[in-house]
This record gives structure tokens, C-alpha cells and sequence, in this order.
């Protein structure tokens, strides 16, 4: 029985984790950055869900707060993602393009992008931790349907979309994808836009579990997603959302054991032992010319 | 084959489709394109040959707007293109099957050609033209749902030939769709080639394999490192005991 709960808590933050996870992913495919900013998105998701939750009411319309709160963390933090490429990470592209520091310049920007954040959040919202309401008895089933449902949204918009199929044509090629016409700005903005209202999700189910919101909390979780994206492979969309899960179980498993501070050690030591083994991770690929 | 594209205006038949006039293209400080004039009337194909390095895939990359021009003038259906970007261009009916192909590899060879199909995004349009592809190309037909990158060598540059197809293009530049393909292969493939411009799509065709590119033109340009050394009807190239001796092996 503790196993199944354990198993049960462990999908449930897997699957929050690989919200997150999807957003490196995906900039990652169109860009081959990684968004450091990325965690800090999340953080801000986390403040904007608690302002309208409190704002509709909080525990007087649970549902409400709820759906509303996520709602408007997911519009809110779409903008925040497609001005954090607009303004920074764009013009930075632009300038390096084809230089040597093309590759270290936008991942500088990423951090000091996700800083910068962190203390704007500081100076809006003060470092205190802010306590969200318990708006459900037991949330965790809710986070693990929430975040199977994003996931099947996700996978609909990618195969099924022309804006999905553009963002997997850039991914994979970008000269051969602007010869098909996929406008890149564009494709790079909406991706940005999706990974950030992943992230707002998971950040409003994150709360709702664990409770608080403060401006160093995009850290923890951060960490734990990119290490789900990288296990299952950076890049790889159905990658993040198996890296998300794995890790999540992992975690609640050695927590069942005597080692239980030794969760993220040993989150670690996977990715190691994975990237060894697979160094393109579980799902990536390393592909060979055909001729 | 339908292939003319269904919006596009018509063009006058006389006049060239694409002309390109002393195109010059640098790389950092060094000249890889000095001066190159050509011209590609509608519904001609045209072959331009040319050793490795002679810069041909630049000459059909700065046409398309993936190299930035840094003299000269091309025109299309009579308009200045200089300076368009290159999803621009696709709109305005050029397409490139580029060099190595560069199809999708972990995308369906459906996928892969929805995305040729992205400028109109017109159902009706994708259907007729997939129906055109099947006919050209039937191993493709076969393979839909298979990831591109499972295909062999000949049967991607099908497919990113079909590819640009789906674009309903008015002008077609192939750089090398003979390279590295086994010779049967290359057969199938110009054969298409030849029903792609008996539709009426005009075709610029860039070859190191000078005998097939010769004797699947109407006229052909030979292009020396970064000039056209000559230029004149396919079937006097192949005459022409210079060519022969520099392109055909004697
Ligand atoms: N990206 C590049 N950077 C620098 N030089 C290049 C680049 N691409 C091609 N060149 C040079 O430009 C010349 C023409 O190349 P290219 O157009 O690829 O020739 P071709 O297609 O005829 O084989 C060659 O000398 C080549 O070395
Ligand atoms: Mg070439």
C-alpha cells in the first residue's frame, strides 16, 4: 500500500516536473539554448496563480480560483517568455550569429536573464515565502490528471498543428525549415509562449501541493526538470515527459527507504549512469547520414 | 501533374523567369561567386555544370536569399529579389531541393511534405499534389507513414524533390539530386525531373554529373571557380571537345 502512494505522489510530481522539463525541450529544439531563464518563468507563474486565486476569492470558489489562476499564470507568463526572447535572447542570436560565442553568449544571457528575475521578484513580492490556500483536500490526483491532460494537449499541438509541425521542422533543420517557408521568429515566439504556459501549469499545481511561493523557488524544481529533459533526451518531446516521470517516481521511491535525503544525489547519479549508457539520453538520437 | 501554382499570376511566356546579372557573393573576405550572369527563361530547364567548389550551390543559395548578394541584380517574373528573405522568395513560387537533401529525418515522409506544403496550408491543394507525388515518385507513395530518415539516399531526394513540390512552385532549383545515388536511382529521378517540367514548372538544375545534366536540359552554363566559363545549348556543350575533355572524361 505505501508503495502504491508512493508510486501515485510519484506521477504526480513527475508529471509537474515534466511540464517544466517540456519547456527546456522544446527552446532547446528550436534553439539549442538552454532557457536558464526557464525556472524562473515557473517562479513567476507560481506569484500570478496566487494573486487571482486570492483576487476570485481563494477557498470560497476553489474551482474558480483555481481554473482561474492557472489560466491567467498561463497568458501572463506566455507574454513573460516571448518578451524574454524578444528583447534579450533575439538580439543577442542576431549578433552572435555564426561566431564562436554563438554558442556560450545566449546561455550567459539565460542566466543572467533567470538573475535578474529572481530579484525583480525579490523587489515585487519581498523574499517572504507566501502561503498558497489549500483549495483541495487531496490535490494529488487532480495534478496528475491536469498534467496527462497538458501533456496529450501538447502532443495534439505538435503533430497536429502547423505551428507544431514548423516547430519540429526548425528543431531539426532550420535552413531546410525556412526553405519550407516556416517563418522562424514567429515559430521561436509561439514555442517560447507554449514552454512558458507549461511551466505556469505546473507551477500553479506545484503550489497547490507544497503550498508556498517565493522568489529562489524556481531553483529546486528548475533543476530537477532540466535533468528530466536532458535524461530523456534534450530535445525530445516525448523525452521530457518520460525524464519528468521517471524522476518523480524515483524520488518518492527513496523516499520509502532510509536514505531519503539522498534524493537528489541520487537524481544525479541516473543522469549519469543514463548519459554513460545513452549519452543522447533515453529518447534522443545521434543520426547517421544516410546516402 | 498539376503543379502550376493555383494563385500565382501568370507570367509573359517570352520573358526570362529568373535573371541573374554580375552576381557577386563573398565568404568573410573571399570571393566565391565573381560576377555570374544567367538567365532562366519560363518553362526552360536549365543545367548549370561546374566542378566541386565552383561555386554553384552559392550561386542557387544567394538566388534563393540564404546568402546575403554583395553585388549584382536577379530578378524574378521581372521583379528585383535582392535582399528578400528566403521564406519571402518560397511564397513568391521559388523553391530549392537543397544539396544532401536536408529532408526531416525523424519526421513521416507525410510529414515531411505537409511541411513543403507550408506557404498555402490549402487542403485541396496538398491532396492534388500528393496525388501528382504518388504518380512521379510511387516508392514514396509506399512510405508515408515510415520516418524519413529510414530511406534510402535516392528515395529522400524524392522525397525532397516532392517536397518542394508540395510549394506548388513556378521555378525549381535542384542543387546536385544526383549525389551520392545509386545510378537506377538517378535515372527514376530525372525522368520525374522531365515530368515536372513537362507540367510547366521551369527548372534550374545544378550537376557534377555533367553527362546527365547535359542530356536532361535545354541549355547549360559551366561554371569555373566563381565565373561561367561557358555557356551555350546542352547539345553543343556535349560537343564541345573542351567540355569533354574537362567534364565528361574524354
Ligand atoms: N560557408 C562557407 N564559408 C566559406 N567558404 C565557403 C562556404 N561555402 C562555400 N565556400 C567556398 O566557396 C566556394 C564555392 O562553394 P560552393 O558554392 O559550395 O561550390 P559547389 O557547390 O560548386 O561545389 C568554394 O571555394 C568553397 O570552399
Ligand atoms: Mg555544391
Amino acid at each position: 500500500m505505501k508503495l502504491i502512494d508512493a508510486l501515485m505522489t510519484g506521477l504526480a510530481q513527475g508529471g509537474m516536473i515534466a511540464l517544466v522539463a517540456l519547456g527546456y525541450t522544446m527552446v532547446f529544439g528550436v534553439l539549442k539554448m538552454i532557457n536558464f531563464a526557464h525556472s524562473e518563468v515557473f517562479m513567476m507563474a507560481a506569484y500570478v496563480g496566487l494573486f487571482v486565486i486570492a483576487a476570485v476569492g481563494g477557498t470560497a470558489h476553489p474551482l474558480l480560483a483555481a481554473v482561474g489562476g492557472t489560466v491567467v499564470a498561463m497568458f501572463a507568463c506566455s507574454l513573460l517568455g516571448i518578451t524574454i526572447e524578444r528583447i534579450a535572447y533575439r538580439p543577442i542570436r542576431a549578433r552572435t550569429r555564426g561566431s564562436k560565442l554563438a554558442r556560450v553568449t545566449p546561455l550567459v544571457t539565460a542566466l543572467a536573464v533567470s538573475v535578474l528575475l529572481q530579484n525583480l521578484a525579490q523587489l515585487l513580492f519581498t523574499a517572504r515565502y507566501r502561503p498558497y490556500p489549500q483549495l483541495f483536500q487531496n490535490t494529488r490526483p487532480i495534478i496528475f490528471v491536469v498534467a496527462i491532460a497538458m501533456m496529450v494537449f501538447l502532443e495534439l499541438v505538435v503533430k497536429k498543428t502547423w505551428f507544431g509541425k514548423a516547430m519540429r521542422a526548425l528543431s531539426t533543420n532550420e535552413e531546410a525549415a525556412r526553405l519550407m517557408g516556416v517563418r522562424t521568429s514567429r515559430t521561436i515566439a509561439m514555442t517560447f509562449a507554449l514552454g512558458s504556459s507549461l511551466a505556469a501549469v505546473g507551477a500553479v499545481l506545484y503550489c497547490l501541493d507544497q503550498s508556498q511561493a517565493y522568489p529562489t523557488m524556481g531553483f529546486k524544481i528548475g533543476t530537477q526538470a532540466f535533468v528530466a529533459a536532458v535524461l530523456g533526451g534534450i530535445g525530445n518531446i516525448p523525452g521530457a515527459m518520460l525524464g519528468g516521470l521517471l524522476i518523480g517516481i524515483i524520488g518518492e521511491m527513496v523516499k520509502l527507504t532510509s536514505y531519503s535525503g539522498g534524493v537528489d544525489v541520487l537524481v544525479f547519479v541516473v543522469l549519469i549512469l543514463v548519459l554513460l549508457a545513452r549519452p543522447a539520453g533515453l529518447l534522443g538520437t545521434t543520426r547517421v547520414e544516410k546516402v | 501533374m498539376r503543379v502550376a501554382h493555383p494563385v500565382r499570376p501568370p507570367v509573359d511566356a517570352n520573358a526570362a523567369l529568373l535573371e541573374v546579372t554580375d552576381l557577386r557573393v563573398n565568404y568573410g573576405g573571399i570571393a566565391a561567386l565573381k560576377g555570374v550572369s544567367l538567365h532562366v527563361g519560363k518553362g526552360e530547364i536549365v543545367a548549370m555544370i561546374g566542378a566541386n567548389g565552383a561555386g554553384k550551390t552559392t550561386t542557387l543559395k544567394s538566388i534563393v536569399g540564404l546568402l546575403p548578394v554583395a553585388h549584382g541584380s536577379i530578378t524574378y517574373a521581372g521583379k528585383s529579389i535582392v535582399g528578400m528573405a528566403v521564406e519571402d522568395l518560397v511564397e513568391a513560387g521559388i523553391s530549392l531541393v537543397p544539396e544532401g537533401r536536408a529532408i526531416f529525418p525523424t519526421l513521416t515522409v507525410l510529414e515531411n511534405l505537409e511541411l513543403g506544403a507550408y506557404v498555402h496550408r490549402d487542403k485541396k491543394t496538398m491532396r492534388e499534389t500528393l496525388e501528382d507525388i504518388v504518380q512521379l515518385f510511387p516508392r514514396l507513395g509506399e512510405r508515408m507513414k515510415q520516418e524519413a530518415g529510414t530511406l534510402s539516399g535516392g528515395e529522400q531526394q524524392m522525397l525532397a524533390i516532392s517536397r518542394s513540390l508540395m510549394a506548388r512552385p513556378s521555378l525549381l532549383l535542384l542543387d546536385e539530386p544526383s549525389l551520392g545515388i545509386a545510378p537506377k536511382l538517378v535515372q527514376q529521378i530525372f525522368v520525374a525531373i522531365a515530368q515536372i517540367a513537362a507540367a510547366g514548372v521551369t527548372i534550374l538544375l545544378v550537376e557534377q554529373n555533367t553527362r546527365v545534366a547535359l542530356r536532361a536540359s535545354h541549355r547549360a552554363y559551366v561554371l569555373r571557380t566563381g565565373e561561367i566559363a561557358k555557356s551555350g545549348p546542352s547539345v553543343e556543350l556535349a560537343a564541345d571537345p573542351e567540355i569533354q575533355a574537362a567534364y565528361l572524361g574524354g
